[in-house]
């Protein structure tokens, strides 16, 4: 009676609502990984690696994941998910990160 | 069909038997007269080991529902009970009830809303949850009452329905009348209903996401699918009330109905008021009035086409409601079946009575002189009134 998401057809408009699971329950999360919010954005994020300090505030407060940490703990955006919040901004205590227009 | 000894029951009382024969897995519920004596009653039959089953008291009626939801999302086979103030609180979650597509039972003991402050019985709480996509039953006396309550198990837990069902059943009238129903046993309860099964239960193993978001590009698809499973839950409601006929012996259907077939004119109500026109009616037959009287034990869905087959045979229509519809044209249920005289082409007469809101009695002899007013509507080809509010001081 449910069936799995196709979410690349369902972003396309390409189902039905017998094609679709039942109450709108996904039975092969995580689906939302197709969802590039990064579209959504206005402003993004850019780091200043010669200012940054490590801290990781803006991995901790980042409500989408979209901050990278990496092995050293210096960080990078994930532009495919970001949002353009600007949350990592408010929170760097250095203000290594600043809001650049989209080009 | 096994041998079992009649019982004297209160309305309560004989769904609270009815829940514990289900087998249920998990209650959650809070108290609210009239439907009390249900929740008391199951958790005694918990307490004393009699009832293998979770019960929880919620701090609200919000709650309560809240956690049935979750309960039968895990598989859990799953019940619950209110009435009017109660079931207002419950309404948002009574929405996610149905979209989730959760099955359970609830009985609505139908009583009025506020305000003025009455206990007493209405249809207003139900009415109001009308549009949810839950199914709905009414019944029209204890015994109905008691044999609905495994008859909406089996239909909402159908893996091809998954909805929840009300069952309703007139507060005080029902719920606080001692009345003798005869019982299935345990042993057919079991056959009848054994323990539930569910594709889609909760498991860590197998994650699933339920009360996704779905936007406008997806919204109205699975609203058309629930739609659909409530409209084509009637079919598995046959095949149900026909299993349930073989072991009990009693057969129930979308409607019930007495000397309809060459009726002049039909009266016809929801729950417990069928019994009183039902004797009204005899009387009225004795003096060889050709009258018949109609009561819907399904009211979602809707059974349109059973009833215009039956109200395409006579002239004249009362509709009785225990409800009302402030600023529109009537009450629902005479509201329902205009909108289903009119697609289907029939064209009689049709009154509306709107009786018996805050627990007002409708009498024997009220209920006498309804009748007579169908047949006074059939004989003229018209009613004077659309719409008349019985026994108000005016």
């Amino acid at each position: 009676m449910s069936a799995k998401t196709d979410v690349k057809k369902v972003l396309k408009g390409d189902f039905t609502y017998k094609s679709l699971p039942m109450a709108a329950m996904i039975i092969n999360p995580p689906t939302s990984l197709e969802y590039k919010t990064g579209v959504w954005r206005i402003k993004k994020p850019v780091i200043d690696q010669s200012k940054c300090i490590k801290c990781l505030l803006c991995w901790v407060y980042c409500p989408d994941m979209s901050v990278i940490r990496k092995e050293d703990d210096s960080v990078e955006i994930d532009y495919e998910y970001c949002k353009g919040c600007g949350i990592c901004v408010n929170a760097c205590p250095v203000k290594a990160i600043s809001m650049e227009e989209e080009v | 069909m096994a041998q079992v000894e009649r019982l004297a029951f209160m309305g309560d009382e004989a769904v609270a038997y009815a829940v514990k024969q289900s087998n249920v897995d998990v209650i959650a519920a809070y108290p609210i007269t009239p439907q009390t004596i249900i929740v008391e009653r199951l958790s005694e039959y918990v307490a004393n080991g009699e009832l293998d089953a979770a019960f929880i008291q919620a701090e609200s009626e919000h709650s309560a529902l809240s956690i049935c939801v979750g309960a039968s999302l895990a598989g859990a086979r799953v019940y619950t009970s209110t009435c009017s103030q109660g079931l207002a609180l419950m309404h948002e979650i009574v929405y996610a009830t149905s979209s989730m597509r959760a099955p359970m039972v609830m009985t609505i003991v139908n009583r009025s809303l506020n305000a003025p402050l009455n206990i007493h019985c209405e249809h207003g709480d139900i009415m109001a949850e009308r549009d949810s996509g839950w199914i709905i039953l009414f019944a029209a006396n204890v015994q109905e009452a008691y044999d609905l309550t495994f008859i909406a198990f089996k239909l909402g837990e159908d893996p091809s329905v998954l909805l929840p069902v009300s069952v309703n059943m007139d507060a005080f009238v029902l719920s606080h009348s001692i009345e003798p129903i005869t019982p299935i046993s345990d042993e057919d309860a079991a056959k009848f209903l054994p323990p539930r099964k569910y594709e889609f239960e909760v498991d860590a193993d197998k994650p699933i996401t339920y009360g996704t978001m779905a936007l406008p590009d997806v919204y109205m698809e699975f609203k058309m699918q629930l739609k659909e499973a409530v409209e084509s839950s009637a079919k598995i409601f046959e095949k149900v009330v026909s299993e349930y006929a073989k072991l009990s012996g009693r057969r129930y259907w979308y409607y019930q109905s007495y000397m309809i077939d060459d009726a002049d004119a039909i009266v016809m109500a929801l729950g417990s008021t069928y019994g009183t026109l039902k004797t009204a009616a005899k009387k009225l037959r004795n003096e060889g009035l050709k009258i018949g009287v109609l009561a819907l034990t399904m009211y979602r869905p809707f059974p349109e086409k059973q009833l215009a087959e039956i109200l395409r045979n006579t002239k004249a229509l009362v509709v009785m409601d225990r409800a009302y519809s402030y600023g529109g044209i009537g009450g629902p249920l005479y509201t329902d079946i205009l909108g289903t005289l009119y697609r289907n082409d029939i064209k009689i007469p049709v009154k509306n009575v709107v009786y018996g809101l805050g627990g007002r009695d409708f009498k024997l002899d009220e209920a006498e002189a309804v009748l007579r007013m169908a047949l006074d509507g059939a004989e003229a080809g018209r009613f004077d009134v659309n719409v008349s509010w019985w026994g108000v001081k005016g």
